[in-house]
């Protein structure tokens, strides 16, 4: 048997020189005995005298990072078979590249558990420890008393220093101390809950905080519990709190069920009617004609109901542009981002438009945009939405708005970009390819030019520049037909 | 008047925000305070209590006022109400957000109001708040703000420069209940809100990508939040409701909150106690449609035929693969990702664990065990190399075996 003392309960590079020179000479785990200044030993007495460390020029073993990143944590448990564990798990690993990925292993699901529970007990050291400010000669200090189940004062500091970087501030546990001077981490030995102040200014506000923002009607003590254990009770303030409020819970919460209404304070039907007289408020006249009466549309649309569609999309995206353009776009429906911003074409689709038109010597800014459908069907898919092409009686019910546009805006020239708006504005379910460049008859507009919806180029892969390249010719055609209009 | 004290307000903004059931403080970007001001946000939220309600202490969660024109009938602080008013200044919540921040008791602050005057007024004291907070004091722990639908969207702009998130909230799932119950919300303004904020959030995403320098806007993203069981909207409608707003507003997260009594509540209102059992169920189907590859109507397989209740005493899970029994049993050794995902009381920790094993041995039933770390549920679902369901999979009992004893949630 070899005894390898470490220096104190988290030396990971002590045992970390000592298992290397172990491995050298080929000592098996079960020759190993671990001991940490500081713990109890069992075997004290029974044993020879503790082997000096082996040497640290033994030859270097690679291990996985991983490895090492796992017993960082497991380094810090109060196991006291934690150093044994690891020497084994290392001596595994030669015979075993993939021993760390064997999860259900005794010893790597044992490892693996550790460090879990550092990981947990850090986090919880995080959340738990509570400052208490007093002054000394330089000004504020703020000192906590705090009692962790494991060795994880000195991985866990750092926290502190990164968020209290500004403040002087020291942590007294049992078993060491840290102190950060605004320049400096240092760890002093452990102190005594004594050597912390025992209260601070603002403790009681931090009581009624927890009092007030517990809803009495919602006990669930089980799910405290387990997130915030009794063990560390002892050090928060506010756990005096918690049995009294318990107590009192259902009594309240019984209370506020039986409780009759309460009379409305007066004041409350003063209130309500001023908002309901600014709401009465007539906000403008009816327009008349022209421009004002698009707007007036636009804002009769904006509460649409005439299809179920409106249920799941954002907001109506009404038409755009010059109120008499001489050219009217009119697309299939608004997609994502069109229905988050309320603005037609917008998107990939509209982007693409708008470099297409460009190219064809269409001045955009003098058309007018729309759609034959105005709200976005759509539905969820995890954390996106896909588009859904209306359905015919969606596109009917649409049609309302496209004849009320028409005739306000007056455009020379309609152009149906796709399927859908050749369907609103001509009845035509098929046929489209072979119209394209085209013009159709129309009810509602006379003629109608024809070519695709630019998403349709969006999707077409491999072909996309000749996709491109077709919906370009049929604009040229689209402004040919426009001069001629 | 004289104003009645700090701690005194403090209690009364308090109870007054306590039915806003958010309180993370996850998601944000890395920041610490080494490099001057105070504070950081590492990521990970950090709950620094628990109430023996069950619920995370993490922030600062206060309103600002609670006195309010609006006349919500779920709220406590509806202008009809008798409830007691206060108010703090904008530079109070900063003093108590900073003296509460130091001592290590809150990760940040989480600031709601009463609409007092009128929208625009409200959003800018909240504001306020968050820049003195930023700028002044150089605060860089986390910051979350209530916006105000019916507020200037600049003002909305602004608050996302301060906040980590943004929040407004749909109250409730279905434009009818709304209509009823908050007859000054308009449901299309709120989803207009929530609209304009994602696309925000988002342009800024993309500038920050392009160019270090530019401004955040709620890096920690948006959320909302929704009342159960004040209105009569069925499960299926709450979920259908939310996985639409996920999907159209990228939200973190749809809080499900059991509407809980109020002091001096209306008369139109359900005198019970909350139904933290639904509630519960509802948040296991959010995470079904969120990690687990379910689609709501793969959810409604399992609730119950007509009412659109989810069953309280299996969780969702559960109940879809009782009415799909003919998927399983799986073999652990050979099933997809997606399918280890549907086996019940299988999580996504487990399924990704039992992959990694899976290509290093063949895996026994005590394997899983070990993975799944849960009750043994999983078993009349799967195969291994040592284990077989056999005809358990096809009891009629297996339901009533599954099923949890009705728990009542509130025992000590």
């Amino acid at each position: 048997m070899r005894t390898i003392a470490l220096a104190g309960p988290v030396d990971l590079e002590g045992w970390r020189a000592a298992a290397r020179g172990l491995l050298a000479q080929g000592v098996p785990p079960d020759e190993a005995h671990w001991r940490v200044g500081g713990e109890p030993d069992l075997f004290a007495g029974a044993m020879e005298p503790a082997a000096p460390p082996p040497s640290p020029q033994a030859p270097a073993f690679s291990v996985p990072r991983a490895f090492m990143d796992m017993a960082a944590l497991v380094a810090c448990h109060a196991d006291e078979g934690r150093f044994a564990l690891l020497y084994r798990l290392l001596w595994r690993l030669r015979g075993d590249r993939d021993l760390l990925g064997r999860s259900t292993d005794d010893d790597v699901f044992r490892a693996n558990a550790m460090a879990k529970t550092i990981r947990r007990e850090r986090h919880k050291m995080e959340a738990f420890v509570r400052f208490r400010e007093i002054a000394d000669a330089e000004g504020a200090l703020y000192v906590a008393w705090f009692e962790p189940e494991h060795h994880i004062v000195e991985l866990t500091a750092p926290f502190f220093v990164r968020r209290f970087a500004s403040m002087r501030w020291s942590i007294l546990t049992p078993r060491v101390s840290a102190y950060w001077n605004m320049q400096d981490l240092r760890f002093g030995p452990g102190a005594r809950q004594s050597d912390a102040p025992g209260e601070d200014r603002l403790e009681a506000h931090w009581l009624t905080y927890y009092a007030s923002i517990f809803n009495p009607a919602r006990l669930k003590i089980g799910a405290m519990k387990s997130e915030m254990p009794m063990r560390y009770w002892k050090n928060l303030p506010e756990s005096a709190l918690i049995a009294p409020l318990v107590r009192e819970a259902s009594r309240r919460a019984a209370d506020m069920i039986a409780a009759q209404p309460t009379p409305e304070p007066r004041r409350a039907q003063i209130i309500l009617d001023r908002m309901k007289k600014a709401a009465a408020q007539p906000v403008a006249a009816k327009p008349a004609a022209g421009h004002n009466a698009l707007a007036g549309v636009r804002e009769e649309a904006a509460g649409c109901r005439r299809c179920p569609l409106w249920a799941n999309a954002t907001q109506t995206v009404f038409g755009a542009g010059p109120t008499h353009a001489d050219i009217m776009f009119v697309g299939e429906q608004p997609g994502d981002q069109e229905d988050l911003s309320g603005e037609p074409f917008v998107g990939p689709a509209g982007r693409l438009l708008d470099q297409a038109l460009a190219e064809a010597g269409i001045d955009r800014a003098r058309a007018y945009v729309t759609n034959a459908v105005k709200h976005f069907k759509h539905e969820p898919r995890g954390k996106r939405r896909l588009h859904k092409s209306p359905n015919a009686g969606e596109i009917q019910a649409c049609r309302w708005w496209i004849e009320q546009e028409l005739p306000l805006v007056q455009p020379k020239l309609v152009v149906a970009l796709g399927a859908t708006a050749l369907y609103s504005l001509t009845g035509l379910r098929s046929g489209l390819l072979k119209m394209r460049g085209t013009m159709a008859a129309s009810e509602l507009a006379g003629e109608v030019f024809v070519t695709v919806h630019p998403s349709s180029i969006l999707r077409a892969g491999e072909g996309r520049a000749d996709a491109y390249a077709d919906f370009v010719r049929d604009l040229r055609k689209a402004k040919a037909a426009l001069a001629r209009a | 008047m004289a104003a009645p004290d700090l701690k005194s307000r403090l209690a009364i903004l308090a109870d007054a925000a306590k039915y806003d059931a958010s309180c993370a403080s996850s998601g944000s970007n890395k920041r610490d305070s080494r490099s001057g001001g105070i504070g950081s946000t590492e990521g990970m939220g950090i709950c620094h209590s628990y109430a023996p309600d069950g619920r995370c202490i993490s922030l600062l969660k206060i309103l600002l006022t609670n006195h309010c024109v609006y006349d919500c009938l779920y709220c406590v602080n509806r202008v009809s109400s008798d409830t007691p008013r206060a108010r703090f200044t904008p530079e109070e919540v900063v003093d108590l957000t900073l003296g509460f921040y130091r001592r290590n008791y809150i990760e940040g602050l989480f600031l709601s109001s009463g609409v007092v005057k009128s929208p625009d007024h409200t959003m800018e004291q909240i504001i306020r708040v968050a820049r003195l907070l930023r700028e002044t004091h150089g605060f860089r722990g986390y910051i979350h703000l209530k916006t105000i639908p019916d507020a200037d969207p600049a003002l909305v702009q602004e608050a996302g420069l301060w906040a980590d998130r943004l929040s407004v909230n749909v109250e409730l799932p279905v434009e009818k209940s709304l209509a009823e119950y908050a007859p000054q919300k308009n449901a299309g303004t709120i989803r207009r809100a929530m609209g304009g904020l994602r696309l925000r959030i988002e342009e800024a995403r993309e500038e920050k990508k392009r160019t270090r320098r530019a401004p955040q806007f709620a890096p920690a993203g948006q959320s909302t939040q929704m009342i159960v069981g004040a209105d009569a909207a069925s499960d299926l409608d709450i979920l259908r409701a939310s996985s639409t707003l996920y999907g159209s507003y990228d939200l973190k997260r749809v809080y499900y909150s059991a509407f809980s009594p109020i002091p001096g509540a209306g008369a139109k209102l359900p005198p019970v106690k909350p139904p933290l059992m639904r509630e519960h169920r509802l948040y296991q189907a959010d995470w079904l449609y969120r990690f687990y590859g379910f689609s709501v109507e793969d959810i409604a397989q399992g609730a119950q035929a007509g009412s659109g209740m989810l069953p309280l005493d299996m969780d969702p899970k559960l109940a879809w693969a009782l009415a799909n029994r003919a998927l399983f049993p799986l073999d652990v050794n050979s099933a997809t990702r997606e399918q280890l995902l549907r086996v019940p009381g299988l999580g996504v920790k487990s399924v990704n664990e039992i992959l990694r094993l899976r290509r290093l041995q063949g895996l026994r039933i005590a394997d899983v065990t070990r993975l799944a770390r849960s009750r043994e549920s999983f078993k009349p679902f799967i195969v291994t190399n040592d284990w077989r369901p056999g005809a358990t999979l096809d009891s009629a009992a297996l339901p009533r075996k599954l099923a949890s004893a009705p728990q009542q949630l509130s025992l000590f």
